[in-house]
Order: C-alpha cells, then sequence, then structure tokens
C-alpha cells in the first residue's frame, strides 16, 4: 500500500477537486482521506454517506460547581486567559477562553472546579461513489489539536487498508504550513503539490516546499491556471527544475471546473472526454509510475 | 461614512475565496475615498496581503511570549513543574528541568507553584510585528516565526499593537482560514465581520461552518458572493432563509484572476469590481 498526499500551502488552488478525481478514477482500489478537518468539503464531491461516526475527544475545560464554589476569586486571579468571571456572584467559565490549564483547579481551595475532557469533533468513515470508502473528520467549533485529528484520520485510514487489497490512500492534506499539515504528510510515499500561477500561488509553493524538504519527500507538482500568467508559470517551472521537483501537469483556467463542481462532481465524472479530463487522467497515470519507480530503488 | 474607529474582520471558512484580494482593495478604495484605514494581516502562519501591497517598511516589532524558564540555584527537583503542566512543556529528569517553550501556553501555573521560584517567566521570541506606509493607507502585518505552532498570542498582540497605535482609523482585518482559534481571536472583537464565499456546492458548505462559528461568537455578520455566476444559487437562498445580509455580489471575471495573479489592484481596471467595492463601503458606513 503507498501513500500519495496532496497539498498546496494555501487555499482554493484545486486541491479537493483533484484529489477527488483520482480517488474517483482509483475507484475501490483507493481509499481517501480528507485532512482538511478544518473545513472539510471533499464529502460533496464523493457523495460520502456518512456510514460510521465516532467522537474525537482532546482538550480539556474548567467546570465550576456553584455548591462547592466559596466565591474566593482565586481561580479569576489565577487565570491568564481571561477565561473566569464573576458573572451575578457567581464564577463562571468562558469555555472558548478557557486552554485547560488546570491552574483554577490546582488553586481553588473548596475543590470547586474540575476538569472535563471536551468532544472536539466527529470521526466518519463512508461509503463514496465508485465503491471505495472515505475517512473524514469535522472539528468542533473552536476547537485544538486538529492535528491530533488528523493524526486519528490516517490513522483510521490505515487500520482499513490492513489486509485488504487497497492499493493506494489517497490524502487531501490540510492548508497551511502548520502543525495539521505536518501530520498530514507523515508516512507519504509521493506528495503532490498543487499550485496555481500567480504571485501568492508560488509564495506559497516555495513555503510548503521547505517543509517537504525538511522530511525529504518525494514531490511531484501540478500547475493550475497555468495561463493566467505565463510569466508567473515560466518562474514556477524554473524552481520546480532547481528543486528537482517532476512537473506533472499543466491545467489551463478553465470553468468546466467550476460547472463540476457545481454539481457536486470531479471533473474526471462530468465530462471524461474533455481537455481537461484527459490531463487529470494523464496525471493520476504519473502518479502511479512515480510510486512505482520508488519502489523500485 | 464617518465610522472613523470602525473594526472590521474580513473571513471565511476556507482559504482562496478571496479575503486578500478584497482586504487589500477595500483598504485602497476607502482610502481614496479619503478616509483613514489600517489594513491588517492577520493570517499570521502565512501573511500573504504584503505581496499585493506596494508599501515601504516603517517599523519591526518583535513579539514575545511568557514561558518559563528554569534556574537551577534553589531547584530541590522535586517535579512539582512537570506534573503540573498539562501540555507537556516541562520535563523533569534527575539531575534538570527542561523546559520546550514551543508547547508552552504561558499559564504561569509551573512558575507561580514552584515551591522555591525556580521557573521564572521570561520571554521569548515568537514573531514579529511590521508595520508598513503605503501610497494612501497603512498596513501591519503579523508574522509568526517558522516553527512556532501558537498563532493565537501573535494575533491578539498584533490587534492590541493596531488598537494602541491608529486612533481614529477604520480598521480592516484579514482573517486567517477555518473557523478554529486563530480565526475567533481574528474576529471576536470586530465591530462587524464580512464572511466572502462563492456559490458553489463548496462554497455553501464552508459558509455554513463560518455562520455557525459567528453564532457563536455572537458576532454581527454579513456575507459577499464572489466569483458570482458561477455555481447555482443555493447560497443566496441560504442567506434569504437565515436573514443574512448579502453585501456585495462579486462577478466571476477572467481578467480579475488576471490582475490577481500579478498581485495589482484590481478595482482601478475593472468597474464591477469598484462597483462592489462601492457597495461595501455604503453597507460599513450603515453599521450601527
Amino acid at each position: 500500500m503507498k501513500e500519495i498526499v496532496v497539498i498546496s500551502g494555501k487555499g482554493g488552488t484545486g486541491k479537493t477537486s483533484l484529489s477527488a478525481s483520482f480517488a474517483y478514477l482509483a475507484g475501490a482500489e483507493s481509499l481517501i482521506c480528507d485532512c482538511d478537518v478544518d473545513a472539510a468539503n471533499m464529502h460533496l464531491l464523493l457523495d460520502a454517506d456518512f456510514d460510521k461516526r465516532e467522537d474525537f475527544m482532546s482538550g480539556e475545560i474548567a467546570k465550576i460547581d456553584a455548591d462547592l464554589c466559596s466565591n474566593c476569586g482565586a481561580c479569576e486571579a489565577a487565570c491568564r486567559f481571561d477565561a473566569i468571571h464573576r458573572i451575578e456572584d457567581q464564577y463562571e467559565v468562558d469555555p472558548i477562553s478557557c486552554e485547560g490549564c488546570w491552574y483554577c483547579s490546582r488553586v481553588c481551595p473548596s475543590h470547586a472546579i474540575t476538569m472535563e475532557t471536551q468532544k472536539a469533533g466527529d470521526l466518519f468513515v463512508s461509503h463514496i461513489k465508485n465503491n471505495a470508502q472515505m475517512v473524514h473528520a469535522k472539528l468542533g467549533f473552536g476547537a485544538e489539536n486538529s492535528g491530533k485529528l488528523v493524526a486519528k484520520v490516517k490513522q483510521t485510514a490505515r487500520n482499513i487498508t490492513k489486509d485488504s487489497a487497497i492499493k493506494y490512500i489517497i490524502t487531501d492534506g490540510s492548508p497551511g504550513i502548520g502543525c495539521p499539515v505536518i501530520s498530514s504528510l507523515s508516512g507519504a510515499d509521493l506528495v503532490v503539490l498543487v499550485t496555481e500561477a500567480t504571485i501568492s500561488g508560488i509564495h506559497d509553493l516555495k513555503r510548503v516546499h521547505k517543509l517537504i524538504k525538511t522530511f525529504n519527500l518525494q514531490a511531484v507538482c501540478i500547475i493550475n491556471k497555468y495561463d493566467l500568467n505565463l510569466e508567473m508559470t515560466q518562474e514556477i517551472e524554473a524552481f520546480l527544475h532547481d528543486e528537482d521537483i517532476k512537473l506533472i501537469a499543466k491545467l489551463p483556467y478553465d470553468e468546466t471546473f467550476t460547472k463540476a463542481l457545481s454539481l457536486a462532481q470531479p471533473i474526471v465524472e462530468y465530462d471524461k472526454d474533455c481537455a481537461l479530463s484527459h490531463l487529470v487522467k494523464q496525471a493520476w497515470e504519473t502518479i502511479k509510475e512515480n510510486i512505482l519507480i520508488k519502489k523500485g530503488i | 461614512m464617518k465610522k472613523n474607529n470602525l473594526k472590521i474582520t474580513i473571513a471565511s471558512g476556507k482559504g482562496g475565496t478571496g479575503k486578500t484580494t478584497v482586504s487589500t482593495n477595500l483598504s485602497s478604495y476607502l482610502a481614496s475615498n479619503n478616509h483613514a484605514v489600517v489594513l491588517t494581516d492577520l493570517d499570521v502562519e502565512e501573511p500573504n496581503s504584503a505581496l499585493f501591497i506596494d508599501a515601504k517598511l516603517k517599523e519591526t516589532t518583535i513579539c514575545n511570549k511568557m514561558v518559563p524558564k528554569w534556574e537551577r540555584a534553589d531547584c530541590t527537583l522535586c517535579g512539582k513543574c512537570a506534573k503540573i503542566c498539562n501540555f507537556n512543556a516541562i520535563v523533569a529528569l534527575p539531575s534538570e528541568v527542561l523546559v520546550f517553550p514551543e508547547l508552552c501556553h504561558s499559564c504561569y501555573a509551573c512558575s507561580e507553584l514552584c515551591p522555591t521560584n525556580s521557573l521564572p517567566m521570561n520571554p521569548v521570541r515568537i514573531g514579529e510585528i511590521k508595520t508598513f506606509e503605503a501610497t494612501d493607507f497603512h498596513f501591519v502585518e503579523g508574522r509568526l516565526d517558522l516553527g512556532q505552532e501558537m498563532a493565537v498570542p501573535l494575533i491578539s498582540q498584533t490587534i492590541d499593537y493596531v488598537d494602541e497605535n491608529f486612533k481614529d482609523t477604520i480598521k480592516i482585518y484579514d482573517a486567517p482560514p477555518g473557523t478554529s482559534c486563530p480565526v475567533i481571536e481574528a474576529s471576536r472583537e470586530s465591530d462587524f465581520v464580512i464572511l466572502i464565499t462563492e456559490s458553489t456546492p463548496f462554497g455553501l458548505n464552508d459558509l455554513r461552518l463560518a455562520v455557525e462559528t459567528m453564532r457563536v461568537l455572537k458576532q454581527n455578520f454579513g456575507v459577499i458572493i464572489n466569483r458570482y455566476g458561477i455555481g447555482n444559487n443555493d447560497v443566496e437562498a441560504y442567506c434569504q432563509q437565515e436573514g443574512i445580509p448579502i453585501i456585495t455580489k462579486i462577478k466571476n471575471d477572467k481578467a480579475l484572476a488576471t490582475l490577481y495573479s500579478k498581485g495589482a489592484l484590481i478595482y482601478p481596471k475593472i468597474e464591477h469590481f469598484k462597483n462592489s467595492l462601492d457597495d461595501i463601503a455604503t453597507f460599513i458606513g450603515a453599521i450601527k
């Protein structure tokens, strides 16, 4: 089993549309992971049925027992996050501000404060169109630890593929270059970098590439909307050449992409024979070949 | 419009919806209409606005967070600090105490509960705030150092910095993407939040998440529909049904995308975009 992780450094480059297309093309020989747990939306393109759900528990929040509380105010004085206030003669915790550090509960003389583990989100395993499975998640409002939830998504995917005929895990990575994206990249056999021919596209590509280098991962690249700015495309190509990253597709600015999206379909399902679909299919074949090359080393 | 001190956060559930395009162009447009404006890039993990602004760096302020520093002198190596720390930022070894600053949430518990005062809090650099002077408006950027994980302290320091240094100035905050802590920090103190979306199933999905977040925060908000004309009417129908004001609709336009790709200002060249900025300005003027 091989893991392919699609990332872009910034949102809106077409990462999800492409990952969903690859998953659609690979069918039941693949399993797909949506690691954008903060704003997951790949399920829309692949008709996920949300078959199995489990709670993701993470982080703690202080809770004050009004019956035990003597209103001494030690908790408010200790809290550095401005999360405890006296409201109508009773101290209360603002759950949005509480960081779960335990300081208040340690200094409370009447033992009125307990720490409660929070439900931080939901984890789903779904069946999708094309008879494949998908692992995805939804982080709760204001919750932290999206890196941990991403790790859980990936682990769940690996457990499913164990002793199965599944050949590829295709991961739609988290945006950015922070902790969640590092979690997304763990165990990757090949990273697919998606960028666009814009000033911020190349800027973010370079940033995310630094990360790939740190982890010594093999990467290929797809330039989206390459004809929006040919000079920028040339600049990106020069960068890829210098860094020895294979360019596997140049996709034009094409509203067929958006039309497919509006019908909640990957481009390769919406119009199998359009020019864009051919390019995406070719890219998927090249990805498979590149993984096989690595296997031979 | 006479709202001299108004704070507006521009957010979206997701990246790539046009936050930076609207923030930079709106700031320049308001400035060109004789308003004092400061634009602040709060996407401290990946600040991008500077790429679109021709501005001169004026000042750099180092940002710190407070982290305990082990002092050997009176330490009895009792290990209480490591037991207290709920973020695994302190490890007590038989002969020394190790602190991992990037894991520390600055709760002060270890420092203040240490029986021998062996962990005084010390400032540690997490990033910087840069102030720029553009031709007609001010621009401030928070930038987290690579490898730093906690964006929220820097976002809140950047907001405080702007509050202190720019009185009687309209404040536009370009928020980080998502619905978690960073965007909450960037939105909670604002007078109004503008959510940008597009009229596709993805746009609707992300908008719902963002709306959910704003409702929990009890924030006032409105919506801009970007790339209007693609997709379907579901976003509009959703906004009407939920009673959310649609501030403007920005037409889908390849010429606009091309200007964006070069990092150029858009409204001087595209009339319909300028009209949309005017809708936003009028809306802002009417905010109570």
